[in-house]
């Protein structure tokens, strides 16, 4: 059987409204000056160099920050600036800040927008929730198709360690740029989509590289309230075209203000937490001696998700220092018909931002009556019951451990780079199967 | 910098008597002020008590924000409680880890009050009491949220340990080393505050309030400890203040539904563009900046983008203080609050002269952009209806 359902795609680019008519178009510019061979010849953009932090605490030193001003601040001047200039350009489908929100009177202060206008023209459209891993489809709408103009800039690790600025920088094709591109359907202010080694076609699937810049926009951004956000395929991933999600709001959000309750701590520092008095089960990681350490940790539990078919959502706070991890199965649910008609008639899908409860509404009416009971029924039907999430769990775990094992085995070893680099890659195509082999391998070895 | 000292020194010396700083040197407890309407919101006075526990220099502390005195293993969700609190202009209670200047960890009650203005309801002054903990507290480890941490009920952890265990994976438990309390901590990850602590804040800053509602009294610009009137139009919540404050550039925001049209937010940037002191352009129209050579049909444009509730972009002849003239490139754009509705004008401007073009950083134009969009953001945000979180 294979499990699909209905929904209005958001739409995130000018460019996916066409796909329908969409033909294959040969080179010398298809006219849309897009990101594809045919028009990405002697293109520019700006280039944003970020300067690589190792520790995870340096930002908050005691003594606070000797560093001198970077040449641009990242998040005021660069993504705010280009941002505005993309809505006075006209670029996006409306204008969010004319959307009405509000936070819900409760404990946690659910945040409610109504939005009318993002669902708007788009007829629903078949989605298969079954499979999290699906090849990337170059026939479909992806990142390399949208216009230049909806592009801000490029992101990428500073090669001599200082933050660097580069108004016009030539797209450097080899080497596939990361680039921080905005949403045209965005739910708040500078809501951007940061997509990873673009030209490279990733479908959406987390690796550790990827999931690291991920991390590292959160922490150039520097601000508590500029979140990340990352969907699977099966929880409401609509492209799947490896990208992430960015806004700016400046409230806390409700999952952030949950408690937690603290499981271990790994021997890199990285610590890991469990949920509590939340509607939806998740993990929390935070701490680690690096924001590597920390990075690798949640990649490896989303890996393992993916691996095992596992829908999830991936929420960046507190500037990459804290990162929740919340498998779903709303979508199952939803394609099993075992979700209410009235939670459906809502037609709120429950992504990243809706789980973290920032809740995106259609119609007026949920809007007015929207309320801390409301928020809270729909997001329990997006959590895994708890026999499900201590399954789950235990093989997160399972795969955290590995990952280790690893890391201790080649502490001894002299030349460590290269070796990593290779039981990772295994590590990573066998974790389909739980229980791998190569686990009681490596311990041998010790 | 000179400037912004000058404010500290106002911050105090405006609302109270000249022996104010003497007077509250007089209260033996561990406390700051901070003022939110100082971009960067500022420490404006340090108590004895305070420095000695912190153990830096009153110069090391005044002018800087409180937040210098957190550090690794400060909690993020306390910080957050805190910066909410200021946010929705209420007080707060909460156990904090700060950092001395030796670098070493402390732990403390942290009990802070908005102070209001009595006349118009606003936040004139932020006070926080620092009781030290003593450490001989109960703790509860494992658990980051101080209030109710101890209630939890150990099912949680006990069977999620129990399920990577029943897959006998000995290993497994000695990598992960699950026994986090087998590892020793150097300092607790939770700390409880007494009753005795608690008292003590409170009386605290009931002290230091009747300190400063006395000094008030004497300059009969009176302040209290509860709100008792509600600001009225024109005003700029605290919260808005402190957003709009980090903002470097030049602009000013104009409350396009007061009568004329008048300033009720002028950035630093600004007053150091124009010469201006700030309470000789709030509450003013924007014509103050307006000469003999302005270009009426400028302003005129200037007039109908408001009315039309539209962006513009103009070049204009303006006005310093001391009748100096400038080009000004002026953006003005309409910011909406988190109704949807729009509740100003930003206008931020640029001197024509000084836009440089080095090539390394970013465009002027990107620059008033950006300005126009965190004013966006401050705005739209600091209008949520706030109220609902617990206090
Ligand atoms: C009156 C006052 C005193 C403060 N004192 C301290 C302090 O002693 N230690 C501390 O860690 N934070 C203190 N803070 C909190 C920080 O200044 C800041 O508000 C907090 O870190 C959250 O804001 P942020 O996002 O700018 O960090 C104080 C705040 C106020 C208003």
């Amino acid at each position: 059987m294979m499990l699909r359902i209905k929904r209005v795609p958001t739409v995130l680019s000018n460019y996916q409204k066409d796909e329908a008519e969409e033909t294959a178009r040969r080179s010398g510019g298809c006219g849309k000056n897009c990101l594809r061979s045919c028009c990405i010849p002697g293109a520019k953009l700006p280039l944003y160099a970020f300067k690589k932090v190792t520790n995870t605490q340096s930002e908050k030193g005691v003594r606070g920050n000797e560093n001198k001003e970077p040449p641009v601040a990242f998040l005021d001047s660069l993504v705010l600036g280009e941002w505005e200039d993309r809505m006075q350009r006209g670029l996006f489908r409306y204008d969010v800040t004319a959307c009405e929100t509000k936070v819900i009177p409760g404990e946690y202060g659910f945040i409610a927008q109504l939005n009318e206008g993002r669902h708007l023209k788009k007829r629903p459209t078949e989605f298969r929730v079954d499979k999290v891993l699906q090849p990337f489809d170059g026939n479909k709408f992806n990142f390399t198709k949208v216009g230049q103009e909806e592009v801000l800039f490029q992101f990428a690790a500073s090669e001599d360690g200082e933050v660097q600025f580069f108004p016009n920088a030539p797209i450097d094709v080899e080497n596939s740029p990361s680039v921080v591109a905005i949403n045209v359907s965005p739910i708040e202010y500078g809501h951007v989509l940061l997509i990873p080694r673009i030209l490279e076609c990733l479908p959406q699937r987390i690796d550790r590289q990827s999931f690291l810049l991920a991390l590292c926009m959160a922490a150039e951004a520097g601000n508590p309230y500029f979140r990340l956000g990352y969907n699977s395929l099966g929880a409401f991933a609509t492209i799947n075209h490896l990208h992430f999600q960015a806004y700016y709001l400046a409230v806390p959000f409700p999952i952030e203000k949950a408690p937690t309750r603290k499981i271990t701590t790994l021997s890199d520092g990285v610590i890991i937490s469990e949920l509590l008095k939340y509607p939806v089960r998740g993990l929390v990681f935070e701490g680690g001696n690096t924001i590597q350490d920390l990075s690798d940790t949640v990649s490896d539990a989303c890996i393992c998700l993916q691996d095992n078919n596992i829908p999830y959502n991936v929420l960046i706070s507190d500037c990459g220092k804290r990162i929740f991890l919340l498998p779903q199965c709303y979508a199952e649910k939803q394609a099993l018909g075992e979700v209410s008609p009235e939670l459906l008639d809502t037609q709120v899908n429950p992504a990243v931002w809706e789980i973290s409860g920032h809740m995106v509404l259609k119609r007026r009416k949920d809007y007015d009556e929207a309320s801390d009971e409301n928020a809270w029924r729909l997001l329990a039907e997006v959590s895994l019951s708890e026999e499900r999430f201590r399954e789950v769990n235990a093989l997160i775990f399972e795969a955290i451990a590995i990952g280790e094992t690893i890391a201790e085995t080649l502490l001894d070893e002299p030349d460590t780079k290269t070796q990593s680099l290779e039981i990772e890659n295994a590590i990573t195509k066998s974790s389909h199967r739980p229980m791998v082999a190569g686990t009681h391998e490596c311990l041998v070895l010790q | 910098m000179d400037s912004k000292l000058r404010l500290i020194q106002q911050s105090l010396n405006t609302r109270y008597s000249e022996w104010i700083r003497e007077a509250l040197d007089d209260l033996p407890d561990n406390f700051t002020i901070t003022d939110p309407s100082i971009s960067g919101h500022p420490i404006v006075f340090a108590s004895r008590g305070f420095l000695k526990m912190s153990r830096y220099s009153r110069e090391e502390v005044i002018g800087q924000n409180g937040k210098i005195f957190q550090g690794p293993k400060t909690n993020p969700r306390t910080v957050m409680e805190i910066r909410e609190a200021i946010r929705e202009e209420r007080g707060v209670e909460v156990s904090l880890l700060n950092y001395r200047k030796d670098g070493t960890p402390f732990w403390m009650l942290f009990h802070m009050r908005p102070v209001f203005g009595k006349e118009d309801g606003r936040v004139i002054h932020f006070v926080a009491v620092q009781v030290p903990i003593s450490t001989k507290q109960r703790r509860n480890g494992g658990v980051s949220l101080s209030e109710d941490g101890s209630g939890l009920n150990e099912v949680v952890f006990g069977s999620c340990r129990k399920e990577v265990d029943s897959d006998s994976l000995l290993e497994l438990r000695r990598v992960l080393s699950l026994d986090s309390g087998s590892k020793v901590l150097d300092i607790e990850e939770t700390c409880k505050a007494s009753d005795f602590e608690e008292r003590r804040a409170a009386t605290a800053f009931n002290n230091i309030l009747s300190v400063l509602t006395h000094c008030s009294e004497l300059t009969g610009r009176l302040v209290c400890g509860k709100r008792c009137s509600v600001p009225g139009a024109g005003y700029v919540s605290s919260s808005l203040n402190i957003s709009l404050g980090r903002i470097k550039q030049s602009f000013v925001l104009i409350d396009p539904h007061l009568p004329d049209m008048l300033i009720v937010y002028a950035s630093d940037a600004f007053l150091r563009l124009t010469g201006y002191d700030r309470h000789e352009v709030l509450g003013h129209n924007f014509r103050v900046l307006n000469g003999v050579d302005t270009d009426t049909s400028t302003l005129h444009q200037i007039k109908e983008s408001i009315q039309t509730e539209q962006a513009c972009t103009v070049r204009i002849l303006s006005y310093r203080k001391d009748k100096s003239s400038f080009w000004n490139c002026l953006h003005l754009s309409p910011v909406r609050n988190a109704s949807g509705k729009i509740a100003y004008f930003v206008g931020v401007q640029i001197e024509d002269d000084c836009k440089n073009r080095d090539g390394h950083g970013l465009s002027p134009e990107m620059r008033q952009l950006s300005a126009v969009g965190a004013v966006k953001v401050a705005v739209r945000t600091s209008s949520i209806s706030a109220g609902s979180s617990k206090s």
